[in-house]
């Protein structure tokens, strides 16, 4: 792995390291490391530094939902056109378009169940390349991003082995 | 009543490990750097293919040597990783961990008054085994200037013509010490010299930092003179499973499995199948744990560096092995006092051997947060003794 990559492996996971911690684990200059993030960021590679968070242990309520949408693609744009119109939606939170039996998956979190099919009722499927929908609840989050939401894991090792 | 008890094995120390975790084990809030094995869990598709051969029923004994597929994975995976060729069913014995081939071997080869040469600081149990197989113990004091390696002019100054078997314990616990090419080479040419057999412990093989582990069973002459030793407790991170092998002459391993099979049966069965798959799906795993490694071990170097603790850079295992002369203590007293005053626990580097007087075994077999919790308080610690003096 070049020192790009093992930047990105190490970030992916925690996004708040210290430059200077990074330096170290990695047996890296701390200027080069900067200057690699600050180019990552240029690039564009790296996107945006967010928080995972398990929105079920908060006061806050929050439904959120899959949608497959089947859309008719629009002669010189495909699918980007479409995608765009529907990702400039603030409620939505990704847009992928995919292979498969329907064209888009659009995940979406709102403050109720109401809310969400107000949304996909009166805009999604308003939209003229809309052919039909189909929404999922999420029901419950098991792990996202990699990471096992809800437990925590216990050290179990006895305190001193040989 | 008769006194039940042999006379040898009540002689026999106890291991300083276990003495330091009953003082460990009274505290209830310590935070622990001893643990000396790894804190991934299993592998998930390693775990699965254990439970998928319980689901299928496959809970007889394996044949007493093991199951013909694992060691015919294990023979891939030497001849992959260290180049060297055995053949999986004359050369090969499964154990129950590496410690159990250690015991094995060790009985298998020594007549009474034998003489073992064993480097130390190490793993805790050549010399007990040693003992109890009837041999005689003789240690060689590795030293810090060497980096704990074993030099060729320490093997000869050590050889008598009792001297039979020289334990090879490289990537070493507790010391982090690693045996590059160039220094087995001169060990070899001494051990191919005065006719001694070595028992090579592997089983840190697949977590170095520097460059490949070499085995001194891939040197010229010495195949036939090595019992290579490995395990998957540290590689996978299988500790519980207890699976281990040994590989050899064919001489040695019949007998080392002719009691293998009095004393053993078979390595367990669930663990056999699971490890199958750990070599052949495996590599990716042990990768991403040694990359771990290897960023932990940088950031202790690191910070014994800020703090001006003296250490040398071990290229294996998953341990640091700093130097508390400085401060006047034993590493006993150095251990107790950072135990009870900063709740930290730590092996004295003693409970490796003699000559890990002065020293600190240190695992990093930790996650980054915890050993970055742990090395704030060695610093405040020393920072006190600096004071003091």
């Amino acid at each position: 792995m070049n020192a790009r990559e093992q930047i990105l492996a190490i970030i992916e996971r925690n996004s708040r390291i210290e430059i200077k911690e990074l330096a170290v684990i990695l047996g890296m200059e701390e200027i080069d490391v900067a200057n690699e993030l600050k180019a990552m960021e240029e690039e564009g590679v790296i996107c945006g530094y967010h928080t995972l968070i398990d929105w079920e242990k908060t006061s806050i309520e929050k439904v959120s939902a899959l949608i497959e949408v089947r859309v008719t693609p629009q002669r010189g744009m495909g699918f980007d056109n479409i995608a765009e119109r529907i990702y400039k939606y603030p409620e939505v939170n990704s847009v992928y378009l995919i292979s498969g039996g329907f064209d888009l998956l659009v995940t979406l979190e709102g403050k109720s169940l109401k809310e969400i099919s107000q949304f996909v009722s009166l805009k999604l499927s308003a939209l003229d390349s809309v052919l039909s929908t189909a929404t999922h609840f999420i029901l419950k989050k098991y792990k996202d991003h990699g990471t096992v939401l809800g437990k925590k894991n216990e050290d179990e090792r006895e305190l001193i082995t040989p | 009543m008769r006194n039940p008890l042999a006379d040898e094995v009540v002689k026999i120390k106890p291991s300083g490990i276990r003495k330091f975790f009953d003082i460990v084990s009274e505290m209830k809030d310590a935070i622990s750097l001893g643990v000396g094995e790894p804190d991934f869990d299993t592998p998930w598709h390693i775990r699965d293919e254990g439970i998928y051969s319980l689901e299928k029923g496959k809970t007889f004994y394996t044949s007493n040597a093991g199951l013909k597929e694992l060691r015919e994975e294990i023979c891939r995976y030497l001849n992959r990783r260290v180049h060297v060729d055995y053949h999986p069913l004359k050369e090969v014995l499964i154990t129950v961990g590496g410690s159990e081939a250690i015991d094995m071997g060790l009985r298998a080869m020594l007549n009474p008054g034998e003489e073992v040469l064993i480097p130390q600081p190490s793993y805790v149990s050549y010399e007990p085994c040693t003992i109890l197989a009837g041999g005689k113990p003789v240690i060689i004091n590795l030293k810090a200037e060497n980096e704990f390696r074993l030099t060729a002019q320490e093997l000869r100054d050590a050889i008598t013509d009792k001297t039979k078997v020289l334990i090879l314990p490289f990537p070493n616990n507790p010391t982090g010490a690693i045996m590059e090419k160039k220094d087995l080479e001169e060990i070899a040419k001494v051990c191919i010299e005065k006719d001694i057999f070595v028992m090579s412990d592997e089983i840190y093989s697949e977590l170095t930092y520097k460059e490949d582990h070499v085995s001194i069973a891939s040197l010229p002459g010495m195949k036939e003179r090595t019992i290579l030793i490995n395990g998957f407790s540290k590689a996978y991170a299988m500790t519980g499973w207890r699976l281990g092998y040994a590989c050899g002459p064919q001489e040695i391993i019949a007998q080392m499995t002719k009691i293998h099979q009095f004393a053993i049966m078979c390595a367990p069965t669930t663990s056999q199948y699971a490890a199958v798959e750990a070599l052949r799906n495996g590599d990716d795993d042990v990768k991403m744990m040694r990359d771990a490694y290897n960023q932990r071990r940088r950031f202790l170097m690191h910070a014994f560096k800020e703090m001006g603790l003296e250490c040398f850079e071990p290229y294996g295992a998953f341990y640091v092995f700093p130097c508390i002369k400085e401060f006047g203590m034993t590493s006993d007293e150095f251990a107790t006092r950072f135990l009870q005053e900063e709740k930290v626990a730590v092996v004295p580097g003693t409970a490796f051997g003699d000559s890990g007087e002065g020293y600190l075994r240190i695992s990093y077999a930790y996650s980054l947060e915890q050993l970055k919790v742990a090395m704030e308080k060695l610093e405040h610690f020393i920072t006190k003794l600096r004071e003091e003096k």
